[in-house]
């Protein structure tokens, strides 16, 4: 180069000839370019990270309060003079107090529990102090009367639930100031409370029955549970997983490994396809056509919910299942075929192995999706339903009427009352937690089963 | 080529295993094999040469039936397997297909262990009554395949994880672990190492005891070596079939010289 110069020939080509030690200006874009694209990915992954932080903190922090609940231990003298006037102990009589004749019982236990504390006591009716305590303790003597009469007589030691804005109060959700607009408490009362915390009788512990336990009505959310309508989507996912799963493997199966590829197989493959795109509410409407008003089955039922989340399950499932058996590569067909194995026999022993954990994936995301969806129900009757009793054995957990988990949560979520606000969290978590239980199940099958090389 | 010649060289060499008559195929519009007869022999190794397209692999795949799996592919003409007629209707090709055993051009392996591998013909088609004569079975196979001493002291590890060349005998073992009569291999050794296709060479020499080999190679060297009969494909027409040493010494059509001297393909 330094030749050429000396000849006094200028440099003209476009290729000059260049250091490998210095970029040129071509490769600095370039290189930018890619340093801007990381970044844009960086912040774009930050950015969801953070969302997910803020959803689960703010579901975590609004959603504890409903796995704790206030209880006051009383000892409840059950009187035979109030439970059985007679005195011979016939259940059928013990059964006709209604739990308007146990309210003195408690009046008399909240009063000696003041007395033994040395509480003052502001009130002079019983009706006062019984606000301190949620409308169903008297509910819940009662129960406990009627299946044990001969307990009558003596003093039990009792832990009734507190009224919902005890409970409120305890976990820093009602104050003296916005008791000023509510006419259920005073002010007075959560003195009692304050002093009745040091005295041991007003305790928060562990809520159970929040898990285990059903819905209640309007005004009692401190006795309000998930545990039933739990159990009626546990119901729904038993009929979607022996429903879906078997007709969606063996449509796909057929569709992709056996059907001739024309007009008609296309139309259907375009259809499924669709399907998967069509509104949920849109199967609700077919569910309750079919099913209910044609089929006759029973309303809000957990098996109509079930057949209904099916069909909404089915394109999902389908669509995986086919994509997980493309995948498999055709040379194991062949390899199969050339060994003189049939054609299902090549699906069976092994495409179909081979296919299993993108299959297994699949399903479990369509069981997720089920397990969320809440408008197809809104249709067939399950959302709003009270379900106050568990189901008594398997076919009646399929037959009588239920809600599901998603609907429960949203039913609360549209109760006035704020209490239900925090249990509508507390739903979500074990909502949220159910999943998280499927996910870490789909991937240890998929574990399992792709060790087989 | 002339229908004299034809019988004079059947009369003087073994029995004939296929022959196939006037077999046309199409791939939908295109006409794929134009009118092809060949007389397959047994006990012999008989390749198909030609350039990419011409139409071997696809008559190779008619001689078992593989094509039924292709929906658009229609097959006329009668191949005969020792004189039956294998596109008869009362022809169910799984039965054909254990009888005519198939290796591929790329080593295919189940995703199973090696013995598995072998073992799931046998099984399939009820050859061994009991473990003891399904554990013989596997092991003349993978000796025929001539991997047994490689592979013995690890029956049960994966066939994937084989070498490519060890890969293709254990796909010919399992091919042979059927017994049968036929063996086709497409292009066996096209996706291995010169050392693997010396081995897998010197197989194929030693199966021609049991069966008749048909292979499709795109080597001329290959097919000089290894086979006695060898068939020059063209644009879907058999063009010549003869002795492997005429073909590449004295071929009789200019296609055939100008392929093998390498000035088409």
């Amino acid at each position: 180069m330094t030749d050429m110069t000396a000849n006094g020939v200028p440099e003209a080509t476009p290729h000059a000839k260049s250091s490998l030690l210095t970029q040129d200006a071509h490769t600095k874009q370039r290189n930018a370019a890619e340093k801007r694209f990381r970044i844009y990915g960086i912040t774009a992954i930050a950015i969801g990270l953070v969302f997910l932080v803020l959803l689960i903190s703010s579901i975590l922090f609004k959603g504890v309060g409903a796995f704790q609940q206030t209880k006051l231990t009383l000892q409840v003298e059950l009187l035979e003079a109030k439970l059985d006037k007679s005195g011979t102990r016939d259940i059928e009589k013990i059964k006709k107090v209604t739990t308007f004749g146990y309210n003195p019982l408690i009046d008399t236990a909240i009063k000696r529990a003041l007395e033994e504390g040395g509480i003052e006591n502001p009130f002079s009716k019983g009706k006062d102090l019984r606000k301190l305590l949620s409308s169903g303790a008297a509910a819940q003597i009662r129960e406990f009367v009627v299946a044990n009469p001969d307990r009558i007589g003596d003093t039990v030691e009792f832990k009734l639930l507190a009224s919902s804005r005890v409970d409120g109060y305890l976990k820093g959700r009602v104050s003296r100031e916005s008791l000023a607009r509510d006419k259920n408490l005073t002010p007075v009362h959560l003195d009692m409370v304050d002093q009745m915390r040091e005295t041991g009788v007003v305790n928060k512990g562990f809520n159970l029955s929040f898990i285990t336990g059903a819905d209640a009505s309007e005004s009692r959310p401190e006795q309000a549970g998930i545990g039933v309508s739990m159990l009626g989507s546990f119901y729904m996912m038993l009929v979607v997983l022996t429903a879906a799963l078997p007709i969606g493997v063996a449509a796909s199966i057929y569709l992709e490994e056996f059907a001739k590829q024309n007009w008609f197989t296309d139309l259907i493959e375009v259809n499924i396809s669709n399907l998967a795109a069509v509104p949920s509410i849109v199967f609700g409407i077919l569910g309750l056509a079919v099913f209910i008003q044609f089929a006759h089955l029973p309303q809000s039922a957990p098996l109509v919910g079930g057949l209904v989340l099916t069909l909404m399950t089915l394109p999902t499932i389908i669509i995986s299942t086919r994509a997980s058996l493309k995948a498999v590569p055709p040379s194991i067909r062949e390899a199969a075929l050339g060994v003189g194995a049939s054609k299902m026999q090549t699906v069976f022993h092994h495409v179909l192995p081979l296919a299993m954990p993108g299959i297994l994936t699949g399903t479990i995301i369509g069981l997720a999706q089920a397990l969320g969806e809440t408008a197809p129900l809104l249709l067939i009757g399950m959302v709003g339903y009270i379900a106050s009793n568990p189901p008594e054995g398997l076919i009646d957990g399929f037959l009588s009427p239920n809600s599901a988990m998603p609907a429960q949560i949203y039913e609360w979520a549209k109760r006035a009352d704020p209490a239900y606000y925090e249990r509508a969290w507390g739903g979500i978590i074990i909502l949220l937690l159910f999943l998280m239980t499927m996910n870490i199940i789909a991937i240890l099958l998929r574990r399992r089963f792709e060790r087989r090389w | 080529m002339n229908d004299m010649t034809k019988i004079e060289r059947t009369v003087d060499m073994q029995t004939n295993k296929i022959s196939a008559k006037n077999v046309q195929v199409h791939y939908g519009d295109t006409h794929a094999i134009k009118d092809v007869n060949v007389e397959i022999q047994d006990k012999t190794v008989t390749s198909f040469i030609g350039p990419s397209g011409c139409g071997k692999s696809t008559f190779l795949r008619c001689l078992n039936r593989m094509n039924d799996t292709i929906d658009i592919c229609r097959v006329q003409g009668d191949i005969l397997l020792d004189g039956e007629d294998i596109y008869d209707k009362r022809v169910d090709p799984v039965q054909l297909r254990a009888k005519v055993g198939m290796v591929f051009q790329k080593p295919n392996p189940f995703p199973k262990s090696i013995y598995d591998n072998i073992a799931y013909g046998p099984r399939i088609h009820g050859l061994a009554r009991n473990k003891a004569e399904l554990d013989e079975i596997v092991e003349k196979s993978l000796r025929r395949g001539a991997i047994w001493d490689e592979v013995k002291d690890r029956l049960h590890a994966p066939g994937t994880g084989l070498s490519g060349g060890q890969q293709q005998r254990l796909c010919i073992a399992r091919a042979v672990a059927t017994e049968p009569e036929v063996l086709l291999m497409d292009e066996p050794c096209s996706a291995l190492d010169p050392i693997a296709t010396a081995q897998v060479e010197e197989l194929i020499d030693e199966l021609r005891e049991k069966f008749a080999v048909v292979i499709v190679t795109h080597s001329m060297q290959q097919a000089a070596r290894v086979s006695q009969k060898t068939a020059f494909f063209h644009m879907g027409n058999l063009v010549e079939y003869d002795d492997t040493t005429k073909i590449f010494t004295n071929p009789e059509d200019s296609r055939t010289e100008a392929y093998i001297t390498g000035r088409i393909g």
